[in-house]
C-alpha cells in the first residue's frame, strides 16, 4: 500500500510540474522557475534504499559551513524564519550537551565541546512519531524516510510529543509572511500542520543527494544503511560514530563522528 | 421529558444566559484563533500542548468518576445513592462533552477532525482515546436517560439497560486509562515515562470528580428543595477521602522513585515543579498551593466528624478540588514538557485569548449540565409530588 502510495504522489508530482510548466508563464516568477523544473525523465532513476542514513563528520564543519548547509534547505523548501519559540526548523544546530544530554561526559574534550552538532530529524527506524500518529499523517516509506503528508495532517501535535529530538515543528501561523523568497519549485505549508525534514524525498525520487548532503562539501555521506558496500557503511567501519539519546529506541539513522 | 428544559424559573434562565453569554465571549476568541491559528496561544516548539489539553485531561477524570456511584449502586445495590445516579451520570455526559470540546479547540486543522476516523490507526492512542470517549458519551446518554424515562413513567428500566451498565462501569476505568497511555507510552517525557501514569490518574480522578458532583450537588439542595440524602452524602465524601489519600501516596511513590534511584531524567521535572528548574520557577508557587490545599483538605476530611459536618467538608472539598486541578490541569502538561529532552526550559503559560477559549468550553459544559440536572430535578419532583 505504501509503495503504491509513493508511486501515486510521484506521479501526482510530475504531472502538477508539468502542468506549472505550461501555465507559470502567467506569473513574475514563471520563467525563472520553469527553467529548473524537473521533466518526467529526472524522475526515471530514482536512488533507492532498504534504509537511508546519514553520517555527519563534525569536525569538519565550521560557522560558514553549518549556514551553508542549512540555507540550501531551508531556502529550497521555504522554511519560514519566525522568531521566537514558534519558530520553524528543519535542520539547526546546538552544542554538545543539547545534542547529545544523554551522553553526559563530566569532562569533555576540548574539540568537542567548543564544536556544535548539526541536528535534524534522524529518519529513526523506529520512529515514536510514526507510532502516534493518529491519522497516518506521518509514515515511514519503504526506504526507511520518515515523511509527511501534510493533508492529512490535524495539527494534533501528538508527534512533536512523541520525538525525542525535538525534530518536528508546527505551523502555529501561516508561513507565508516569513518566507524571504519563495522557492516556486517546492510548496510551502500552510497554518496548523506539522513538518520536519524530509531527507529530501523529493531530491531523491530525481537521482540526486539531499541538500545539505551536496552543500556539505563530503562532511555528510549519505547512503544505505542496509548494504554492507554503501559509503555509509564504509565510513562507520572505520570510524567511531554515537547517535542521539539511542536509549529511547527510536534506531536513529544520523550518526556523528565526533 | 425534554420540554421540561424549555420552562423555569427566571434564575434558572438566568444562569443559562449567562452560559451563553460566556460562550460568545469565549467564542470570539475562538474565531481569532480560526483566523490566525494557534499562534494566540502560549504554545511553543517546545511545549507543543498546554492548556487545553490539561483541561481535557481533568474533565476526562470528572467523566471517569460517575463510576464511583454507579458501581456501589449496581454491583452492591447501594440504594443511598439512588437519588445521587443520574445526576452523576448527566455529570458524566456533560464532562465528556467538555472533553472533546477541549480536543477540537487544541487541533490545528479542526475541519480535518474525521481523518482520525477515515484514517483509523490502531497504533495511536489518540484514536482509542476518540472511540473510548464517544463511546462513553453514548452509553452515558443511552444509560441516563433511558433510566430516568422509566422512573417519570414509574416502570423499571428495560432489561438490557442493565448490561450496559456493568459495561459503562468497566468503561469508565478505560477512559482514563487510556487518557493515561497518550502519555505514557512517549520516550523522552520522563514525567510521564511511568508506568503508575494510569494509576495516578484514576486516583486523582476518583477524589476530584465526586468532589466536584459533591459540591455541586449541595449547591442544588440549597436552590431547589432537592435533597441527596444524608447517607448518601456521608459514603460519597468517605469515598472521596479515601481516593485523595491514594492519590496523594501514589505521589510520594513517584517521588521516592524519582529521588531515590537519583537519576536526572526523573528527578528534573519533579524539581522543575516544586522548586523551578535551572532559575525557572514560575510553576513553583502553584504547586506548592496544590500540596498546601491537598494536605489540608485531607486533614479536614480524614476525621470523621469534620468530614461529615458540612460547614467542614465544603472548604474541604473546594481546597481539594483547586489541588488536583492544579496538579493535573497545570503542572501536569506542563512538567512533561519541562525540562525537554535537551535539559532546557522553554516557559510556558496560557495567553488571555487561550484561557477565554477554555473558558467558552467550561461554558458548554456548564449549559449542557444546568439542563440535563434541570429535566432530572423536574421529573424526580413530579413522581415524587412536590419533592
Ligand atoms: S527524529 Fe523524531 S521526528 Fe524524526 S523520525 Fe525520529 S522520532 Fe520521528
Ligand atoms: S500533528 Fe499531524 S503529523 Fe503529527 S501526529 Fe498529529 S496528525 Fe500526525
Amino acid at each position: 500500500m505504501q509503495r503504491s502510495r509513493r508511486d501515486f504522489m510521484k506521479l501526482a508530482g510530475v504531472s502538477a510540474l508539468g502542468l506549472s510548466a505550461g501555465t507559470l508563464g502567467f506569473l513574475g516568477q514563471g520563467a525563472q522557475a520553469a527553467d529548473a523544473l524537473p521533466t518526467a525523465t529526472d524522475f526515471a532513476k530514482p536512488i533507492t534504499a532498504k534504509q537511508w542514513a546519514m553520517v555527519i563528520d563534525t569536525a569538519k564543519f565550521d560557522d560558514a559551513l553549518f549556514k551553508k548547509v542549512i540555507t540550501a534547505c531551508h531556502a529550497y523548501h521555504n522554511v519560514p524564519e519566525i522568531p521566537g519559540k514558534q519558530e520553524i526548523k528543519w535542520i539547526w544546530t546546538d552544542e554538545f550537551h543539547g545534542a547529545f544530554p544523554t551522553e553526559r561526559p563530566a569532562f569533555l574534550a576540548d574539540a568537542q565541546e567548543h564544536r556544535k552538532y548539526l541536528l535534524l530529524c534522524n529518519h529513526c527506524a523506529n520512529p515514536a512519531c510514526v507510532r502516534v500518529c493518529p491519522t497516518k499523517a506521518t509514515f515511514k516509506n519503504n526506504e526507511g524516510l520518515v515523511v509527511m503528508d501534510y493533508h492529512r495532517c490535524i495539527g494534533c501535535r501528538y508527534c512533536m510529543a512523541g520525538c525525542p529530538y525535538g525534530a518536528r515543528s508546527f505551523n502555529f501561523r501561516d508561513p507565508q509572511d516569513f518566507i524571504k523568497d519563495m522557492n516556486l519549485l517546492y510548496p510551502h505549508r500552510t497554518r496548523g500542520v506539522v513538518e520536519k525534514c524530509t531527507f529530501c524525498v523529493e531530491k531523491l525520487a530525481q537521482g540526486k543527494m539531499p541538500l545539505c548532503v551536496e552543500a556539505s562539501g563530503g562532511a555528510m555521506i549519505f547512503g544505505d544503511l542496509a548494504d554492507p558496500k554503501s559509503e555509509v557503511r564504509k565510513v562507520l567501519k572505520e570510524k567511531y560514530a554515537i547517535r542521539r539519546n539511542p536509549s529511547a529506541g527510536t534506531e536513529p539513522s544520523v550518526f556523528y563522528i565526533l | 421529558m425534554i420540554e421540561k428544559a424549555l420552562k423555569g424559573s427566571p434564575r434558572y434562565f438566568g444562569v443559562l444566559m449567562a452560559f451563553l453569554a460566556i460562550m460568545g465571549i469565549g467564542g470570539g476568541f475562538y474565531l481569532v484563533q480560526l483566523n490566525n491559528g494557534l499562534m494566540i496561544t502560549g504554545l511553543s516548539r517546545d511545549v507543543s500542548w498546554g492548556f487545553y489539553i490539561a483541561q481535557f485531561t481533568y474533565m476526562v477524570g470528572v467523566a471517569a468518576s460517575a463510576v464511583m456511584l454507579v458501581l456501589p449502586y449496581y454491583f452492591h445495590h447501594y440504594k443511598a445513592y439512588s437519588k445521587m445516579i443520574i445526576m452523576g451520570e448527566f455529570l458524566a455526559i456533560a464532562a465528556v462533552i467538555m472533553c472533546l470540546g477541549f480536543i477540537v479547540i487544541d487541533i490545528g486543522q479542526p475541519q480535518r477532525m474525521l481523518n482520525v476516523l477515515i484514517n483509523s490507526t490502531p497504533n495511536s492512542v489518540l484514536f482509542w482515546d476518540m472511540v473510548v470517549l464517544n463511546g462513553y458519551l453514548i452509553l452515558n446518554v443511552v444509560i441516563g436517560w433511558t433510566s430516568l424515562m422509566a422512573y417519570w413513567k414509574r416502570v423499571s428500566p428495560p432489561a438490557w439497560v442493565k448490561p450496559l451498565v456493568y459495561t459503562s462501569i468497566v468503561w469508565a476505568f478505560s477512559i482514563h486509562t487510556v487518557t493515561a497511555f497518550l502519555y505514557a507510552g512517549l520516550p523522552g517525557r520522563h514525567y510521564w515515562l511511568t508506568a503508575i501514569l494510569a494509576a495516578r490518574f484514576l486516583s486523582s480522578a476518583f477524589c476530584s470528580g465526586p468532589a466536584i458532583l459533591l459540591l455541586m450537588t449541595l449547591l442544588i439542595s440549597k436552590v431547589t428543595k432537592f435533597d441527596p440524602g444524608k447517607e448518601a452524602v456521608k459514603t460519597l465524601s468517605t469515598t472521596i477521602t479515601y481516593a485523595m489519600c491514594v492519590n496523594v501516596f501514589f505521589f510520594f511513590l513517584e517521588v521516592f522513585t524519582a529521588f531515590y534511584s537519583n537519576m536526572p531524567g526523573h528527578m528534573d521535572p519533579i524539581l522543575f515543579l516544586f522548586s523551578g528548574f535551572e532559575g525557572h520557577t514560575y510553576m513553583t508557587p502553584f504547586m506548592w498551593i496544590a500540596a498546601l490545599f491537598a494536605i489540608t483538605s485531607l486533614i479536614l476530611l480524614i476525621p470523621y466528624k469534620w468530614r461529615y459536618n458540612r460547614d467542614v467538608l465544603v472548604p474541604a472539598l473546594i481546597l481539594l478540588v483547586i489541588g488536583t486541578w492544579i496538579d493535573k490541569g497545570m503542572g501536569l502538561i506542563a512538567a512533561g514538557f519541562t525540562p525537554n529532552p535537551f535539559e532546557k526550559v522553554t516557559e510556558y503559560l496560557p495567553t488571555g485569548p487561550e484561557l477565554m477559549i477554555a473558558l467558552m468550553i467550561y461554558a458548554v459544559g456548564g449549559f449542557v449540565l444546568t439542563i440535563l440536572w434541570k429535566i432530572a430535578l423536574e421529573v424526580r419532583a413530579e413522581v415524587e409530588g412536590g419533592l
